[in-house]
Protein backbone atom coordinates (compact mmCIF):
# COMPACT_ATOMS: atom_id res chain seq x y z
CA UNK A 1 0.00 0.00 0.00
CA UNK A 2 1.36 3.59 -0.87
CA UNK A 3 1.83 5.78 2.00
CA UNK A 4 1.57 8.58 -0.39
CA UNK A 5 -2.35 7.90 -1.39
CA UNK A 6 -3.49 8.05 1.89
CA UNK A 7 -2.74 11.87 2.61
CA UNK A 8 -4.63 12.44 -0.45
CA UNK A 9 -8.23 12.36 0.47
CA UNK A 10 -8.10 14.51 3.61
CA UNK A 11 -5.44 17.26 1.28
CA UNK A 12 -8.15 17.47 -0.69
CA UNK A 13 -10.96 18.14 1.84
CA UNK A 14 -8.43 20.96 2.74
CA UNK A 15 -8.93 22.42 -0.19
CA UNK A 16 -12.65 23.20 0.56
CA UNK A 17 -12.04 26.47 2.87
CA UNK A 18 -10.22 28.47 0.22
CA UNK A 19 -12.45 27.23 -2.48
CA UNK A 20 -15.27 28.55 -1.27
CA UNK A 21 -13.24 31.38 0.29
CA UNK A 22 -12.01 32.22 -3.37
CA UNK A 23 -15.77 31.10 -5.29
CA UNK A 24 -17.41 33.98 -2.67
CA UNK A 25 -15.06 36.44 -2.90
CA UNK A 26 -13.26 36.09 -5.68
CA UNK A 27 -15.35 34.35 -8.67
CA UNK A 28 -18.87 35.83 -7.56
CA UNK A 29 -18.09 39.76 -7.51
CA UNK A 30 -17.05 39.12 -11.25
CA UNK A 31 -20.76 38.46 -11.92
CA UNK A 32 -21.84 40.94 -10.19
CA UNK A 33 -19.66 43.35 -12.04
CA UNK A 34 -21.06 41.62 -15.19
CA UNK A 35 -24.73 42.25 -14.22
CA UNK A 36 -24.30 46.07 -13.24
CA UNK A 37 -22.57 46.48 -16.17
CA UNK A 38 -25.78 45.61 -18.12
CA UNK A 39 -28.01 47.59 -15.86
CA UNK A 40 -29.76 50.93 -16.55
CA UNK A 41 -27.74 54.11 -15.19
CA UNK A 42 -30.66 55.07 -13.44
CA UNK A 43 -31.62 52.37 -11.73
CA UNK A 44 -28.04 51.30 -10.37
CA UNK A 45 -27.26 54.30 -8.95
CA UNK A 46 -26.14 53.64 -5.87
CA UNK A 47 -27.78 53.37 -2.68
CA UNK A 48 -29.46 50.89 -4.65
CA UNK A 49 -31.41 47.28 -4.33
CA UNK A 50 -29.84 44.36 -4.01
CA UNK A 51 -29.32 42.91 -7.48
CA UNK A 52 -31.33 39.33 -7.35
CA UNK A 53 -34.22 38.93 -4.72
CA UNK A 54 -34.95 35.61 -4.18
CA UNK A 55 -37.77 35.62 -2.79
CA UNK A 56 -39.49 36.96 -6.48
CA UNK A 57 -38.44 33.27 -7.27
CA UNK A 58 -38.43 32.94 -11.33
CA UNK A 59 -41.15 35.94 -12.42
CA UNK A 60 -37.79 37.92 -10.32
CA UNK A 61 -35.35 36.27 -13.06
CA UNK A 62 -37.42 37.27 -15.77
CA UNK A 63 -37.60 40.78 -14.87
CA UNK A 64 -33.92 40.59 -13.89
CA UNK A 65 -33.23 39.69 -17.56
CA UNK A 66 -35.57 42.14 -18.96
CA UNK A 67 -34.02 45.07 -17.41
CA UNK A 68 -30.49 43.90 -19.37
CA UNK A 69 -29.46 46.63 -21.05
CA UNK A 70 -26.31 47.19 -23.64
CA UNK A 71 -26.52 50.88 -23.55
CA UNK A 72 -23.26 50.78 -21.15
CA UNK A 73 -20.85 48.98 -23.87
CA UNK A 74 -22.97 51.29 -26.50
CA UNK A 75 -21.24 54.44 -24.73
CA UNK A 76 -18.13 53.18 -24.18
CA UNK A 77 -17.99 52.75 -28.40
CA UNK A 78 -19.53 56.17 -28.38
CA UNK A 79 -17.24 57.98 -26.62
CA UNK A 80 -14.26 59.11 -27.95
CA UNK A 81 -12.48 58.98 -24.52
CA UNK A 82 -13.02 55.49 -23.61
CA UNK A 83 -11.49 54.11 -26.84
CA UNK A 84 -8.60 56.03 -26.08
CA UNK A 85 -8.16 55.20 -22.97
CA UNK A 86 -8.02 51.49 -23.76
CA UNK A 87 -5.41 52.57 -26.67
CA UNK A 88 -3.06 54.85 -24.40
CA UNK A 89 -3.17 51.81 -21.72
CA UNK A 90 -2.53 49.00 -24.39
CA UNK A 91 0.24 51.39 -25.72
CA UNK A 92 1.87 52.47 -22.67
CA UNK A 93 1.89 48.81 -21.16
CA UNK A 94 3.41 47.58 -24.37
CA UNK A 95 6.21 50.15 -24.58
CA UNK A 96 6.88 49.82 -20.62
CA UNK A 97 6.84 45.95 -20.89
CA UNK A 98 9.88 45.97 -23.52
CA UNK A 99 11.50 49.34 -21.30
CA UNK A 100 11.58 46.63 -18.64
CA UNK A 101 12.92 44.14 -21.11
CA UNK A 102 15.73 45.73 -22.49
CA UNK A 103 16.41 46.99 -17.97
CA UNK A 104 15.53 43.88 -16.70
CA UNK A 105 17.36 41.44 -18.88
CA UNK A 106 21.35 42.68 -17.96
CA UNK A 107 20.34 42.66 -14.53
CA UNK A 108 18.93 38.86 -14.71
CA UNK A 109 21.90 37.61 -16.91
CA UNK A 110 24.64 39.73 -14.61
CA UNK A 111 22.96 37.98 -11.29
CA UNK A 112 22.90 34.22 -12.78
CA UNK A 113 26.63 34.65 -13.72
CA UNK A 114 27.27 35.87 -10.17
CA UNK A 115 28.79 33.02 -7.52
CA UNK A 116 26.26 30.61 -5.66
CA UNK A 117 26.59 32.48 -2.52
CA UNK A 118 26.21 35.66 -3.66
CA UNK A 119 23.09 34.79 -6.00
CA UNK A 120 21.61 34.41 -2.74
CA UNK A 121 22.24 37.58 -1.63
CA UNK A 122 21.68 39.42 -5.39
CA UNK A 123 18.11 37.89 -4.97
CA UNK A 124 17.07 39.21 -1.73
CA UNK A 125 17.81 42.47 -2.82
CA UNK A 126 16.01 42.52 -5.77
CA UNK A 127 13.09 41.45 -3.52
CA UNK A 128 13.17 43.88 -1.10
CA UNK A 129 12.00 46.99 -2.60
CA UNK A 130 9.22 44.41 -4.39
CA UNK A 131 8.22 44.30 -0.42
CA UNK A 132 9.31 47.89 0.56
CA UNK A 133 5.53 49.77 -0.14
CA UNK A 134 4.85 50.63 -3.69
CA UNK A 135 3.17 54.00 -2.79
CA UNK A 136 6.16 54.86 -0.91
CA UNK A 137 8.34 53.97 -4.07
CA UNK A 138 6.56 56.07 -6.18
CA UNK A 139 6.61 58.73 -3.64
CA UNK A 140 10.11 58.80 -3.54
CA UNK A 141 10.66 59.48 -7.10
CA UNK A 142 8.17 62.77 -6.63
CA UNK A 143 10.60 63.52 -3.90
CA UNK A 144 13.71 64.20 -7.52
CA UNK A 145 11.29 64.59 -10.05
CA UNK A 146 9.47 67.56 -8.91
CA UNK A 147 10.04 71.27 -9.82
CA UNK A 148 13.14 72.31 -7.29
CA UNK A 149 13.78 68.61 -6.72
CA UNK A 150 17.39 66.49 -6.16
CA UNK A 151 17.42 65.96 -10.36
CA UNK A 152 17.04 69.72 -11.67
CA UNK A 153 19.69 70.49 -8.41
CA UNK A 154 22.37 68.16 -9.79
CA UNK A 155 21.38 69.24 -13.51
CA UNK A 156 21.70 72.84 -12.70
CA UNK A 157 24.42 72.53 -10.64
CA UNK A 158 26.57 71.07 -13.48
CA UNK A 159 25.52 73.99 -15.78
CA UNK A 160 23.78 71.10 -17.87
CA UNK A 161 20.69 73.36 -18.05
CA UNK A 162 19.67 77.04 -17.26
CA UNK A 163 16.40 76.50 -15.60
CA UNK A 164 14.50 73.99 -14.13
CA UNK A 165 12.58 71.03 -16.18
CA UNK A 166 9.11 69.90 -16.11
CA UNK A 167 9.74 66.51 -14.99
CA UNK A 168 6.61 65.70 -12.81
CA UNK A 169 3.50 65.53 -14.93
CA UNK A 170 4.83 63.95 -17.84
CA UNK A 171 5.55 60.64 -19.90
CA UNK A 172 8.67 60.45 -19.29
CA UNK A 173 8.42 60.12 -15.54
CA UNK A 174 5.04 57.95 -15.78
CA UNK A 175 7.30 55.35 -17.69
CA UNK A 176 10.00 55.76 -15.12
CA UNK A 177 7.80 55.53 -12.37
CA UNK A 178 6.49 52.39 -14.14
CA UNK A 179 9.68 50.75 -14.80
CA UNK A 180 10.69 51.32 -11.42
CA UNK A 181 7.76 49.62 -9.53
CA UNK A 182 7.91 46.81 -11.92
CA UNK A 183 11.63 45.93 -12.15
CA UNK A 184 11.81 42.97 -9.91
CA UNK A 185 8.45 41.28 -11.40
CA UNK A 186 10.47 41.88 -14.49
CA UNK A 187 14.06 40.48 -13.14
CA UNK A 188 13.01 36.99 -10.84
CA UNK A 189 11.47 35.43 -13.61
CA UNK A 190 14.07 36.05 -16.31
CA UNK A 191 16.84 35.29 -13.05
CA UNK A 192 14.89 31.84 -12.98
CA UNK A 193 14.99 30.72 -16.52
CA UNK A 194 18.67 32.18 -16.76
CA UNK A 195 20.01 30.30 -13.85
CA UNK A 196 18.67 26.83 -14.62
CA UNK A 197 20.06 27.19 -17.98
CA UNK A 198 22.49 24.70 -18.71
CA UNK A 199 26.17 26.45 -18.69
CA UNK A 200 27.54 23.17 -20.88
CA UNK A 201 25.61 24.14 -23.46
CA UNK A 202 27.34 27.76 -23.42
CA UNK A 203 30.95 25.57 -22.93
CA UNK A 204 29.90 23.63 -26.59
CA UNK A 205 29.12 26.77 -28.03
CA UNK A 206 32.57 28.22 -27.30
CA UNK A 207 34.36 25.21 -27.80
CA UNK A 208 33.01 25.55 -31.17
CA UNK A 209 34.65 28.94 -31.58
CA UNK A 210 31.27 30.97 -31.24
CA UNK A 211 31.47 34.29 -29.97
CA UNK A 212 30.64 35.29 -26.80
CA UNK A 213 28.09 37.92 -28.58
CA UNK A 214 26.31 35.09 -31.34
CA UNK A 215 26.56 32.65 -28.01
CA UNK A 216 24.23 34.59 -26.20
CA UNK A 217 21.90 35.57 -29.01
CA UNK A 218 22.34 31.88 -30.44
CA UNK A 219 22.15 30.03 -26.92
CA UNK A 220 21.11 31.82 -23.82
CA UNK A 221 18.25 33.74 -25.35
CA UNK A 222 16.41 30.71 -26.74
CA UNK A 223 16.80 29.07 -23.56
CA UNK A 224 15.56 32.30 -21.25
CA UNK A 225 12.16 32.23 -23.56
CA UNK A 226 9.63 31.28 -20.64
CA UNK A 227 11.50 33.91 -18.85
CA UNK A 228 10.86 36.67 -21.17
CA UNK A 229 6.93 35.25 -21.49
CA UNK A 230 6.60 35.26 -18.06
CA UNK A 231 7.81 38.30 -17.46
CA UNK A 232 6.25 40.13 -19.86
CA UNK A 233 3.41 39.14 -18.60
CA UNK A 234 3.49 39.48 -15.04
CA UNK A 235 4.31 43.03 -15.97
CA UNK A 236 2.02 43.93 -18.88
CA UNK A 237 -1.32 43.10 -17.31
CA UNK A 238 -1.12 44.58 -14.48
CA UNK A 239 0.57 48.04 -15.76
CA UNK A 240 -2.61 47.78 -18.25
CA UNK A 241 -5.17 48.58 -15.33
CA UNK A 242 -2.40 50.58 -13.83
CA UNK A 243 -4.05 53.74 -11.63
CA UNK A 244 -1.29 54.72 -8.94
CA UNK A 245 1.69 55.70 -10.94
CA UNK A 246 -0.13 57.30 -14.14
CA UNK A 247 -2.53 59.62 -11.43
CA UNK A 248 0.89 60.79 -9.74
CA UNK A 249 3.26 61.13 -11.93
CA UNK A 250 1.80 61.38 -15.70
CA UNK A 251 -0.13 64.51 -16.63
CA UNK A 252 -4.20 64.97 -16.71
CA UNK A 253 -4.38 65.40 -20.98
CA UNK A 254 -4.30 61.77 -21.22
CA UNK A 255 -5.93 58.76 -18.95
CA UNK A 256 -5.16 55.05 -18.90
CA UNK A 257 -8.06 52.95 -18.17
CA UNK A 258 -7.26 52.94 -14.71
CA UNK A 259 -7.60 56.10 -14.07
CA UNK A 260 -10.85 56.33 -16.65
CA UNK A 261 -12.59 53.31 -14.25
CA UNK A 262 -11.48 55.20 -10.96
CA UNK A 263 -12.80 58.62 -12.20
CA UNK A 264 -16.74 56.75 -13.52
CA UNK A 265 -16.53 55.46 -10.31
CA UNK A 266 -15.42 57.68 -8.01
CA UNK A 267 -16.02 60.85 -9.42
CA UNK A 268 -19.32 60.57 -11.64
CA UNK A 269 -20.51 57.78 -9.82
CA UNK A 270 -21.98 56.08 -12.73
CA UNK A 271 -21.65 52.41 -11.15
CA UNK A 272 -22.74 50.54 -14.31
CA UNK A 273 -20.53 52.59 -17.01
CA UNK A 274 -17.32 51.57 -14.85
CA UNK A 275 -18.44 47.96 -13.95
CA UNK A 276 -18.65 47.81 -18.15
CA UNK A 277 -14.99 49.24 -18.29
CA UNK A 278 -13.76 46.60 -16.45
CA UNK A 279 -15.70 43.89 -18.33
CA UNK A 280 -14.03 45.09 -21.40
CA UNK A 281 -10.85 45.44 -19.75
CA UNK A 282 -11.39 42.10 -18.31
CA UNK A 283 -11.61 40.68 -22.09
CA UNK A 284 -8.70 42.57 -23.38
CA UNK A 285 -6.58 40.84 -20.94
CA UNK A 286 -7.61 38.00 -21.56
CA UNK A 287 -6.01 38.26 -25.05
CA UNK A 288 -2.36 37.93 -23.69
CA UNK A 289 -3.13 35.13 -21.02
CA UNK A 290 -4.41 33.23 -24.22
CA UNK A 291 -1.09 33.48 -25.98
CA UNK A 292 0.26 32.75 -22.96
CA UNK A 293 -1.68 30.05 -22.36
CA UNK A 294 -0.93 28.06 -25.79
CA UNK A 295 3.09 29.06 -25.82
CA UNK A 296 3.27 26.82 -22.46
CA UNK A 297 1.66 24.07 -23.75
CA UNK A 298 3.41 24.31 -27.33
CA UNK A 299 6.57 24.50 -25.17
CA UNK A 300 5.23 21.62 -23.20
CA UNK A 301 4.42 19.25 -26.01
CA UNK A 302 7.48 19.75 -27.78
CA UNK A 303 9.26 18.51 -25.00
CA UNK B 1 41.36 29.70 -22.40
CA UNK B 2 40.86 33.81 -22.40
CA UNK B 3 36.75 33.72 -22.41
CA UNK B 4 35.35 31.23 -20.18
CA UNK B 5 31.35 31.65 -21.41
CA UNK B 6 30.31 31.49 -17.56
CA UNK B 7 32.80 34.57 -16.45
CA UNK B 8 31.47 37.31 -14.91
CA UNK B 9 32.31 40.04 -17.24
CA UNK B 10 32.55 43.43 -16.57
CA UNK B 11 29.23 44.45 -18.29
CA UNK B 12 27.77 41.92 -16.18
CA UNK B 13 29.52 43.81 -12.97
CA UNK B 14 28.27 47.45 -14.62
CA UNK B 15 24.88 46.24 -15.13
CA UNK B 16 24.30 44.84 -11.44
CA UNK B 17 25.99 48.07 -10.37
CA UNK B 18 23.35 50.09 -11.94
CA UNK B 19 20.46 47.91 -11.54
CA UNK B 20 20.86 47.87 -7.92
CA UNK B 21 21.39 51.34 -7.99
CA UNK B 22 18.35 52.10 -9.59
CA UNK B 23 16.26 50.29 -7.23
CA UNK B 24 17.63 51.70 -3.95
CA UNK B 25 19.01 54.84 -5.05
CA UNK B 26 15.18 56.90 -4.28
CA UNK B 27 14.64 55.38 -1.31
CA UNK B 28 18.02 56.21 0.08
CA UNK B 29 17.42 60.04 -0.94
CA UNK B 30 13.88 59.77 0.87
CA UNK B 31 14.97 58.63 3.80
CA UNK B 32 17.82 61.47 3.95
CA UNK B 33 15.23 63.85 3.77
CA UNK B 34 12.97 62.52 6.39
CA UNK B 35 15.67 63.82 8.47
CA UNK B 36 15.53 67.79 7.18
CA UNK B 37 15.19 70.33 9.31
CA UNK B 38 13.92 72.55 6.67
CA UNK B 39 10.16 73.24 5.31
CA UNK B 40 10.87 73.01 2.36
CA UNK B 41 10.88 69.74 1.11
CA UNK B 42 14.28 70.09 -1.20
CA UNK B 43 16.06 73.03 0.71
CA UNK B 44 18.46 71.26 3.12
CA UNK B 45 18.05 72.67 6.90
CA UNK B 46 20.10 70.61 8.49
CA UNK B 47 19.87 67.20 10.44
CA UNK B 48 16.45 67.01 12.44
CA UNK B 49 13.42 64.83 13.49
CA UNK B 50 10.47 67.16 13.61
CA UNK B 51 8.92 65.64 11.35
CA UNK B 52 8.72 62.62 12.75
CA UNK B 53 7.44 64.49 16.07
CA UNK B 54 4.84 66.02 13.59
CA UNK B 55 4.10 62.69 12.61
CA UNK B 56 3.43 61.01 15.98
CA UNK B 57 1.29 64.41 16.73
CA UNK B 58 -0.93 63.95 13.94
CA UNK B 59 -4.43 62.13 15.21
CA UNK B 60 -6.21 61.21 11.27
CA UNK B 61 -2.12 59.82 10.64
CA UNK B 62 -1.87 57.80 13.52
CA UNK B 63 -5.41 56.50 13.19
CA UNK B 64 -5.03 55.62 9.55
CA UNK B 65 -1.68 53.71 10.50
CA UNK B 66 -3.60 52.29 13.29
CA UNK B 67 -6.72 50.84 11.04
CA UNK B 68 -3.32 49.45 8.59
CA UNK B 69 -1.98 47.28 11.32
CA UNK B 70 -5.20 45.68 12.66
CA UNK B 71 -6.66 45.07 9.00
CA UNK B 72 -2.69 43.74 8.06
CA UNK B 73 -2.92 41.41 10.82
CA UNK B 74 -6.12 40.12 10.13
CA UNK B 75 -5.89 39.42 6.59
CA UNK B 76 -2.47 37.79 6.81
CA UNK B 77 -3.61 35.80 9.47
CA UNK B 78 -6.51 34.33 7.60
CA UNK B 79 -4.89 34.41 4.38
CA UNK B 80 -1.96 32.22 5.89
CA UNK B 81 -4.70 29.90 7.03
CA UNK B 82 -6.50 29.60 3.94
CA UNK B 83 -3.44 30.17 1.99
CA UNK B 84 -1.52 27.30 3.41
CA UNK B 85 -4.51 24.89 3.14
CA UNK B 86 -4.75 25.44 -0.51
CA UNK B 87 -1.30 25.11 -1.06
CA UNK B 88 -1.68 21.57 0.80
CA UNK B 89 -4.20 20.44 -1.47
CA UNK B 90 -2.31 21.61 -4.55
CA UNK B 91 0.97 19.58 -3.77
CA UNK B 92 -0.55 16.77 -2.07
CA UNK B 93 -4.47 16.36 -3.22
CA UNK B 94 -3.38 14.88 -6.64
CA UNK B 95 -5.19 15.36 -9.62
CA UNK B 96 -9.01 16.08 -7.67
CA UNK B 97 -12.09 17.57 -9.33
CA UNK B 98 -11.89 21.16 -9.64
CA UNK B 99 -8.31 21.54 -9.03
CA UNK B 100 -8.00 23.61 -12.51
CA UNK B 101 -10.88 26.00 -11.28
CA UNK B 102 -8.71 26.28 -7.86
CA UNK B 103 -5.46 26.60 -9.43
CA UNK B 104 -6.95 29.08 -11.75
CA UNK B 105 -8.72 31.32 -9.35
CA UNK B 106 -5.28 31.57 -7.16
CA UNK B 107 -3.33 32.62 -9.64
CA UNK B 108 -5.66 35.65 -11.46
CA UNK B 109 -5.34 37.76 -8.70
CA UNK B 110 -1.75 38.10 -8.66
CA UNK B 111 -1.57 39.22 -11.81
CA UNK B 112 -5.40 40.78 -12.21
CA UNK B 113 -5.55 44.93 -12.25
CA UNK B 114 -6.28 45.90 -8.99
CA UNK B 115 -9.01 48.19 -10.08
CA UNK B 116 -10.90 45.27 -11.15
CA UNK B 117 -10.64 43.29 -8.19
CA UNK B 118 -11.56 46.54 -6.29
CA UNK B 119 -14.45 46.99 -8.42
CA UNK B 120 -16.01 43.78 -7.99
CA UNK B 121 -15.60 43.17 -4.02
CA UNK B 122 -17.11 46.52 -3.84
CA UNK B 123 -20.46 45.78 -6.00
CA UNK B 124 -20.61 42.13 -3.88
CA UNK B 125 -20.51 43.94 -0.41
CA UNK B 126 -22.82 46.77 -1.66
CA UNK B 127 -25.28 43.74 -3.57
CA UNK B 128 -25.36 42.40 -0.21
CA UNK B 129 -25.95 45.12 1.71
CA UNK B 130 -23.09 44.93 3.99
CA UNK B 131 -21.95 48.28 5.42
CA UNK B 132 -18.36 48.85 4.53
CA UNK B 133 -15.75 49.26 6.65
CA UNK B 134 -12.75 47.26 8.61
CA UNK B 135 -14.35 43.94 7.44
CA UNK B 136 -14.83 44.80 4.14
CA UNK B 137 -11.32 45.24 3.21
CA UNK B 138 -9.92 42.91 5.61
CA UNK B 139 -11.97 40.22 3.45
CA UNK B 140 -10.37 42.26 0.41
CA UNK B 141 -6.74 41.84 1.51
CA UNK B 142 -7.46 37.99 2.21
CA UNK B 143 -8.60 37.75 -1.34
CA UNK B 144 -5.32 38.83 -2.81
CA UNK B 145 -2.56 38.13 -0.66
CA UNK B 146 -3.87 33.98 0.52
CA UNK B 147 -2.65 33.81 -3.26
CA UNK B 148 0.76 34.96 -2.56
CA UNK B 149 0.77 32.69 0.54
CA UNK B 150 -0.29 29.82 -1.52
CA UNK B 151 2.55 30.38 -4.10
CA UNK B 152 5.32 30.74 -0.89
CA UNK B 153 4.11 27.37 0.96
CA UNK B 154 3.44 25.85 -2.35
CA UNK B 155 6.99 25.96 -3.62
CA UNK B 156 8.40 24.74 -0.11
CA UNK B 157 5.86 22.43 -0.05
CA UNK B 158 6.92 20.81 -3.56
CA UNK B 159 10.43 20.71 -2.69
CA UNK B 160 9.74 18.55 0.70
CA UNK B 161 11.20 15.36 0.44
CA UNK B 162 8.25 13.59 1.09
CA UNK B 163 9.48 10.02 2.40
CA UNK B 164 10.12 11.39 5.49
CA UNK B 165 5.77 11.66 5.53
CA UNK B 166 5.71 8.13 4.47
CA UNK B 167 8.16 6.74 7.42
CA UNK B 168 6.07 8.29 9.73
CA UNK B 169 3.04 6.62 8.32
CA UNK B 170 4.41 3.55 7.83
CA UNK B 171 5.72 3.82 11.45
CA UNK B 172 2.22 3.78 12.14
CA UNK B 173 1.15 7.65 12.24
CA UNK B 174 -2.25 8.45 10.98
CA UNK B 175 -1.84 11.00 7.73
CA UNK B 176 -2.57 14.01 9.34
CA UNK B 177 -0.71 13.47 12.38
CA UNK B 178 2.55 12.62 10.55
CA UNK B 179 1.40 16.04 8.23
CA UNK B 180 1.38 17.93 11.49
CA UNK B 181 4.36 16.22 13.26
CA UNK B 182 6.68 16.06 10.26
CA UNK B 183 5.81 18.54 7.20
CA UNK B 184 4.55 21.80 9.20
CA UNK B 185 7.67 21.80 11.23
CA UNK B 186 9.74 22.07 7.68
CA UNK B 187 7.64 24.35 5.85
CA UNK B 188 7.10 26.49 8.72
CA UNK B 189 9.67 29.27 7.45
CA UNK B 190 7.22 29.40 4.53
CA UNK B 191 4.43 29.82 6.16
CA UNK B 192 5.62 32.42 8.22
CA UNK B 193 7.65 34.37 5.40
CA UNK B 194 3.99 34.09 3.55
CA UNK B 195 2.48 35.87 6.89
CA UNK B 196 4.98 38.28 6.39
CA UNK B 197 4.16 39.33 2.75
CA UNK B 198 0.52 39.31 3.44
CA UNK B 199 0.60 41.50 5.71
CA UNK B 200 3.13 44.19 4.43
CA UNK B 201 0.95 43.60 0.99
CA UNK B 202 -1.78 44.52 3.04
CA UNK B 203 0.17 47.74 4.80
CA UNK B 204 0.85 48.34 0.79
CA UNK B 205 -2.27 48.66 -0.89
CA UNK B 206 -3.83 51.23 -1.75
CA UNK B 207 -6.72 50.58 -4.65
CA UNK B 208 -8.49 47.99 -3.17
CA UNK B 209 -8.90 49.41 -0.42
CA UNK B 210 -10.07 52.69 -1.49
CA UNK B 211 -13.07 50.60 -3.06
CA UNK B 212 -13.85 48.76 0.14
CA UNK B 213 -13.19 50.99 2.82
CA UNK B 214 -16.35 53.16 4.13
CA UNK B 215 -15.87 56.51 5.84
CA UNK B 216 -13.99 56.80 9.14
CA UNK B 217 -11.59 53.88 7.86
CA UNK B 218 -8.81 55.03 6.23
CA UNK B 219 -5.98 52.87 5.31
CA UNK B 220 -2.09 54.80 5.69
CA UNK B 221 -1.60 54.37 2.40
CA UNK B 222 -5.08 56.19 1.47
CA UNK B 223 -4.32 59.11 3.81
CA UNK B 224 -0.46 59.00 2.13
CA UNK B 225 -2.51 59.32 -1.19
CA UNK B 226 -4.62 62.02 -0.52
CA UNK B 227 -1.59 64.22 1.47
CA UNK B 228 0.67 63.38 -1.54
CA UNK B 229 -1.82 64.94 -4.18
CA UNK B 230 -2.10 68.26 -2.58
CA UNK B 231 1.53 68.26 -2.77
CA UNK B 232 4.88 66.84 -1.23
CA UNK B 233 4.96 67.34 2.49
CA UNK B 234 8.40 66.81 4.59
CA UNK B 235 5.85 64.77 7.18
CA UNK B 236 5.43 61.97 4.55
CA UNK B 237 8.82 61.49 4.40
CA UNK B 238 9.18 60.32 7.99
CA UNK B 239 5.87 58.25 7.44
CA UNK B 240 7.63 56.50 4.49
CA UNK B 241 10.95 55.88 6.08
CA UNK B 242 8.89 54.43 9.07
CA UNK B 243 7.08 52.06 7.04
CA UNK B 244 10.34 51.16 4.98
CA UNK B 245 12.02 50.75 8.15
CA UNK B 246 9.60 48.73 10.02
CA UNK B 247 9.14 46.17 6.73
CA UNK B 248 12.95 46.08 6.68
CA UNK B 249 13.26 44.60 10.29
CA UNK B 250 10.65 42.19 9.07
CA UNK B 251 12.38 41.07 6.27
CA UNK B 252 15.21 40.50 7.97
CA UNK B 253 13.78 38.70 10.77
CA UNK B 254 12.34 36.62 8.31
CA UNK B 255 14.95 35.67 6.53
CA UNK B 256 17.05 34.98 9.53
CA UNK B 257 13.89 32.68 10.44
CA UNK B 258 14.59 30.91 7.34
CA UNK B 259 18.47 30.73 8.11
CA UNK B 260 18.04 28.94 11.45
CA UNK B 261 15.74 26.43 10.04
CA UNK B 262 18.21 25.70 6.97
CA UNK B 263 20.95 25.55 9.30
CA UNK B 264 18.93 22.40 10.47
CA UNK B 265 19.49 20.55 7.54
CA UNK B 266 17.11 21.49 4.74
CA UNK B 267 17.89 24.17 1.98
CA UNK B 268 16.08 27.39 2.15
CA UNK B 269 13.11 28.54 0.26
CA UNK B 270 14.00 31.35 -1.82
CA UNK B 271 11.31 33.87 -0.25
Amino acid sequence: MNARRLFTAPARRMAIPPYVWMLLFFLLPFGFVVKISLSQTTLAQPPYLPVFGLADGFAGLKDAFAALSFDNFRSLLADQLYVSSYLRSITVAFTATLLLLVIGYPVAYGMARLPARWQGIAMMLVIVPFWTSFLIRIYAWINILQHDGLLNQILMALHLVSAPVVWLATDSAMYLGIVYSYLPFMILPLYATLAKADPALLEAAADLGVSRFDAFWMVTVPLSWRGIFAGALLCFIPITGEFVIPDLLAGSDSMMIGQTLWLEFFTNKDWPLASALAVVLLGVLLVPLLVYDRVQRHHLERR
Amino acid sequence: MNSHPLRLSRLNIASLALGFAFLYLPIVILVIYSFNASRLVTVWGGWSTRWYTEFFNDRAMLDAAWMSIRVGVASATLATLLGTLAAVALTRGGGFRGRAVMSGMLYAPLVMPEVITGLSLLLLVVAIDAGRGFWTVTIAHTTLTMCFVTVVVQSRLAAIDRSLEEAAMDLGRDPLRAFVSVTLPLIWPAIAAGWMLAFTLSLDDLVIASFTTGPGSATLPIRIYSEVRLGVKPEINAICTLIVGFITVLIVAASLATKLSSSKGESAAPL
